[in-house]
C-alpha cells in the first residue's frame, strides 16, 4: 500500500520535545506516505503519545518541523488541522448520546441537517452500532465505546487519523476482531493511519510500516518483515519477538569472515557479515529458525549440541530450552506437526542437536 | 478485632444515623414547631401564642393575611429579585474565577483558593460595616466615584454624591460580595474534576475554544452551577443582616419582615407563617426540578 516514489504525506523533520529538562522526543525524522498504515511501537514512556500529540497540534515541537500534505503545521491550531485523533482514553462526551458524539465533529461544518444525519448513520453502520445511537457512553461496553470513538474520529473524513493505543482496553478476542475492522476501514477509506501501540503483535498485524521507538529516539523504520527478520540493533532485535542473543567476535578463516561465539563453543557462519576480523559483534537467532533433532543433522553448517532443560507445550508449537556445555541457554520453538506429543519429540534431559542456516543468523554491532 | 468491629454493619448504621439524628433534633423538630405555630394566633401570653381548642379547626388566618396584605407579597418579590440578581452576578463573576483557578499550576491553585476563603477570617458583620463606610455619601469611595461620573455628566446635572446606601443596589452588591465564595467553591470542585482530554477531543474535532466551552465545559458544569446557585440563592433570599444594614427600609426583604413580626410586633404565629411560606416557595421548585430531572434521566435510560 506504500505509494513509492511519491512525495511523503507527512514529513516530520528533526522534531524534538522537551518538558523542562526532560527530552520526551529526541530529533525524530519520519516520512509517512498517503494511505499508509503506520505504527509507532515502543515501550511505556518512550514518547509515542507525545509525538502523536505534536501531529494533532496539542503540543508544540521544541525543535523541528512537521508538514502534513505539504503544509507547515507550526502555526496551525488543532481545530484547523486535517487530522483527527482517537484518544487513549476514548474521551467520549459523557453528556451526549452516541449519535451526538459521532456527529459532533460535523456540527460546525457547513452542511444541512439531513446530510449530517446521513453521515452519522453511515459511520455508525461502519462500526456496527446503528442500534445504539440514542445511548449515552456510560451505557456502552468498553468495546462499543472504542468503536464510537473510532466512528467519531472518522466522521470528519480526515486526511490523517491518529490512534493512540486504540485497542489497549479490549480483551484478546475483541482486539483481534477490531484489528481487522480497522484494517478494513483503512482499506475502504484510504485514510492515512498512524497507530501508536506498545503491543508488537498488534503493530505487526496492522501496519504497513513500523517505527520502533526507544527513549524518544526512532531506532528503526521498516515493514514488519524487515523489522523482524533484519533488526538493525540489539534493542530492536530484543524488543520484537523473542530471540537468542550471544556475544561474538569476528574471525577470519579460509572461507571468509565468520563468528567465534564463546557461548556456543564453536565458529558460526552467517550470511553477509559486514565486519572485519577482531570486531566485537552480537549473534541473534530467532527460536523458530533453529531446528532441534535427536541425531546430528548431516551437512548442517551451524550445529551445536546440548541437553533439554525444560519444555513447554503451546498447542501449535512447543518451546524448548536447551542448555549448552558452556551453560548458555538457547530457546528453540518447534511446530507440532503430529498430533499429541509425537514420538519424535525430544524429552526432558535428553541430548539434542540444534542447527540453523547461515541466512537466518542475524549479526549485530554490539 | 477492632478493624472487624469498625467494618461491622452495626457500626455503619451508627455512622449513618448520626447525621440523621442531628437533622431530626436540630432541624425537623424545630421546623414542626414553626409549622404548628403558624396555625396558632397571637396572644398576650408567654410565649405569646395560643392554639385553638380543637385541632380540627386549624387556624389559617395567618396564611390568609399573607395573601391579603400586599406588604408580604412585595417583600417576597423583593427577596426573590434581590437573591436572583445576587445569584446571577455571583455566577457571572465566580464562573470565570473558578475556571481560571483550574487552569493554573497546583501551587497557584492552593494560593488562589486560600484567597477565595480569606474574607471568612474577618467577621461577616465587620465586612458589611466596611461596605457601609464605602457606600455612604461622605466616603472617599463615593466621592471618587461621583467625581468620575461627573466628568461625563453635563455640568448642570452634576451630582454631589451617588445615592448608593440604603438601596436594593447596595443589598445586591454586598450580597454578591458576601456569597461569592459559596458560588466559587462548588463550581471549582465541579470544574476541577472535568476530564481535560474532553476539551482536547472537542478541539480535535474542529471546535474553536469558545465552542469547546459552550459544548463541553458549560454543560458538564451544570451540577456545579446548580449547587453554587442554591448555596447563594437560598440564604440570600432569607438574608436579614445585609438588608437591615445597607437596604431600603421602605422596601424590605422577607427576612426583615419575619424579624419585625417576631420581635417588634411580637406576632410569633405570623412570623412562623411567613417563614413556612418562604420555605415552601424555595423548596417546592427545587423538589419539582429534581423530580423532573430524574424522570428525564429515566426516560433516556429506558429508551436504550
Ligand atoms: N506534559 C508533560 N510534562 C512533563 N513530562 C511529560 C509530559 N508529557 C509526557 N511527559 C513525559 O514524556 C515521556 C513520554 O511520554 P509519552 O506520553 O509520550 O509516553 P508514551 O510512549 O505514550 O507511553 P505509554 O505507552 O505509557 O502511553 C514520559 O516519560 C512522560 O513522563
Ligand atoms: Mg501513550
Amino acid at each position: 500500500m506504500v505509494a513509492e516514489g511519491h512525495k511523503p504525506f507527512i514529513r516530520i523533520e528533526a522534531v524534538s520535545k522537551h518538558f523542562g529538562g526532560f527530552t520526551a522526543v529526541d530529533g525524530v525524522s519520519l516520512d509517512i506516505m498517503k494511505g499508509e498504515m503506520f505504527a509507532l511501537l515502543g515501550g511505556s514512556g518512550c514518547g509515542k503519545t507525545t509525538l502523536l500529540r505534536m501531529l494533532a497540534g496539542f503540543e508544540d515541537p521544541s525543535a523541528g518541523r512537521i508538514f502534513i500534505d505539504g503544509q507547515d503545521m507550526a502555526a496551525i491550531p488543532p481545530y484547523e488541522r486535517p487530522v483527527n485523533m482517537m484518544f487513549q482514553s476514548y474521551a467520549l462526551f459523557p453528556h451526549m448520546t452516541v449519535e451526538a458524539n459521532v456527529g459532533y465533529g460535523l456540527k460546525y461544518e457547513s452542511m444541512s441537517k439531513p446530510e449530517r444525519m446521513r453521515l452519522v448513520r453511515e459511520m455508525l453502520e461502519l462500526v456496527q452500532l446503528q442500534d445504539f445511537g440514542a445511548r449515552k457512553p456510560h451505557q456502552l461496553s468498553g468495546g462499543q465505546r472504542q468503536r464510537v470513538a473510532l466512528a467519531r474520529a472518522l466522521a470528519r473524513q480526515p486526511k490523517l487519523l491518529l490512534l493512540d493505543e486504540p485497542l489497549a482496553a479490549l480483551d484478546k478476542k475483541l482486539r483481534e476482531h477490531t484489528q481487522f475492522e480497522i484494517m478494513n476501514i483503512q482499506q475502504r477509506t484510504g485514510i492515512t493511519f498512524v497507530v501508536v501501540t506498545h503491543d508488537q503483535e498488534e503493530a505487526m498485524t496492522l501496519a504497513d510500516r513500523i517505527a520502533v521507538m526507544d527513549k524518544g529516539v526512532i531506532r528503526q523504520v521498516g515493514p514488519p518483515g524487515d523489522i523482524y527478520e533484519r533488526p538493525n540493533s540489539r534493542f530492536v532485535a530484543g524488543f520484537i519477538g523473542s530471540i537468542n542473543m550471544f556475544d561474538a567476535d569476528a574471525v577470519k578463516d579460509g572461507q571468509g569472515v565468520a563468528l567465534s561465539v564463546p557461548a556456543l563453543g564453536c565458529v558460526i557462519r552467517a550470511a553477509d557479515i559486514a565486519a572485519s576480523a577482531g570486531d566485537r559483534l552480537s549473534l541473534a537467532v530467532r527460536p523458530e529458525k533453529i531446528t532441534i533433532s535427536r541425531e546430528r543433522p548431516a551437512n548442517a553448517v551451524n550445529c551445536v549440541s546440548g541437553a533439554v532443560k525444560d519444555m513447554a507445550y503451546f498447542g501449535k508449537d512447543s518451546l524448548f530450552r536447551v542448555e549448552l556445555p558452556s551453560g548458555a541457554l538457547v530457546s528453540v520453538s518447534s511446530v507440532n506437526h503430529a498430533r499429541g506429543h509425537g514420538t519424535q519429540m525430544p524429552d526432558w534431559g535428553e541430548r539434542v542437536w540444534l542447527s540453523f542456516e547461515p541466512s537466518t543468523a542475524i549479526v549485530l554491532k554490539v | 478485632m477492632v478493624g472487624r468491629w469498625f467494618d461491622s454493619k452495626g457500626w455503619r448504621d451508627i455512622v449513618i444515623s448520626v447525621p440523621f439524628l442531628w437533622l431530626l433534633v436540630f432541624f425537623l423538630v424545630p421546623f414542626v414547631i414553626v409549622v404548628a405555630m403558624s396555625f396558632a394566633r397571637r396572644a398576650e401570653l408567654s410565649p405569646p401564642i395560643a392554639f385553638l381548642d380543637h385541632w380540627t379547626y386549624l387556624q389559617t388566618g395567618n396564611f390568609a393575611r399573607l395573601l391579603d396584605d400586599s406588604l408580604y407579597l412585595r417583600a417576597f418579590l423583593t427577596s426573590l429579585w434581590n437573591a436572583g440578581l445576587a445569584t446571577l452576578f455571583c455566577l457571572l463573576i465566580g464562573y470565570p474565577m473558578a475556571l481560571g483557578i483550574t487552569r493554573v499550576t497546583r501551587s497557584w491553585r492552593n494560593l488562589l483558593l486560600m484567597l477565595v476563603i480569606l474574607p471568612f477570617w474577618t467577621s461577616f458583620l465587620l465586612r458589611v460595616y466596611a461596605w457601609m463606610g464605602l457606600l455612604g455619601a461622605n466616603s472617599w469611595f463615593n466621592k471618587a466615584l461621583t467625581g468620575l461620573v461627573n466628568t461625563i455628566l453635563p455640568a448642570d446635572r452634576a451630582m454631589s454624591s451617588i445615592p448608593m446606601m440604603n438601596s436594593n443596589f447596595a443589598v445586591v452588591l454586598v450580597m454578591v460580595y458576601s456569597y461569592l465564595p459559596f458560588m466559587i467553591l462548588p463550581l471549582y470542585a465541579n470544574l476541577e474534576k472535568l476530564d481535560q482530554t474532553l476539551n482536547e477531543a472537542a478541539t480535535d474535532l474542529g471546535s474553536r475554544p469558545w465552542q469547546v466551552f459552550k459544548d463541553i465545559t458549560l454543560p458538564l458544569s451544570i451540577p456545579g452551577i446548580i449547587a453554587g446557585g442554591l448555596l447563594v440563592f437560598i440564604p440570600a433570599s432569607g438574608e436579614l443582616v445585609i438588608p437591615s444594614l445597607v437596604g431600603n427600609a421602605s422596601d424590605p426583604m422577607i427576612g426583615r419582615v419575619i424579624s419585625d413580626e417576631f420581635s417588634s410586633a411580637r406576632d410569633w404565629p405570623m412570623a412562623s407563617a411567613v417563614a413556612v411560606a418562604l420555605l415552601l416557595a424555595l423548596v417546592l421548585p427545587i423538589m419539582a426540578y429534581t423530580h423532573f430531572e430524574k424522570r428525564a434521566q429515566e426516560r433516556v435510560e429506558g429508551r436504550a
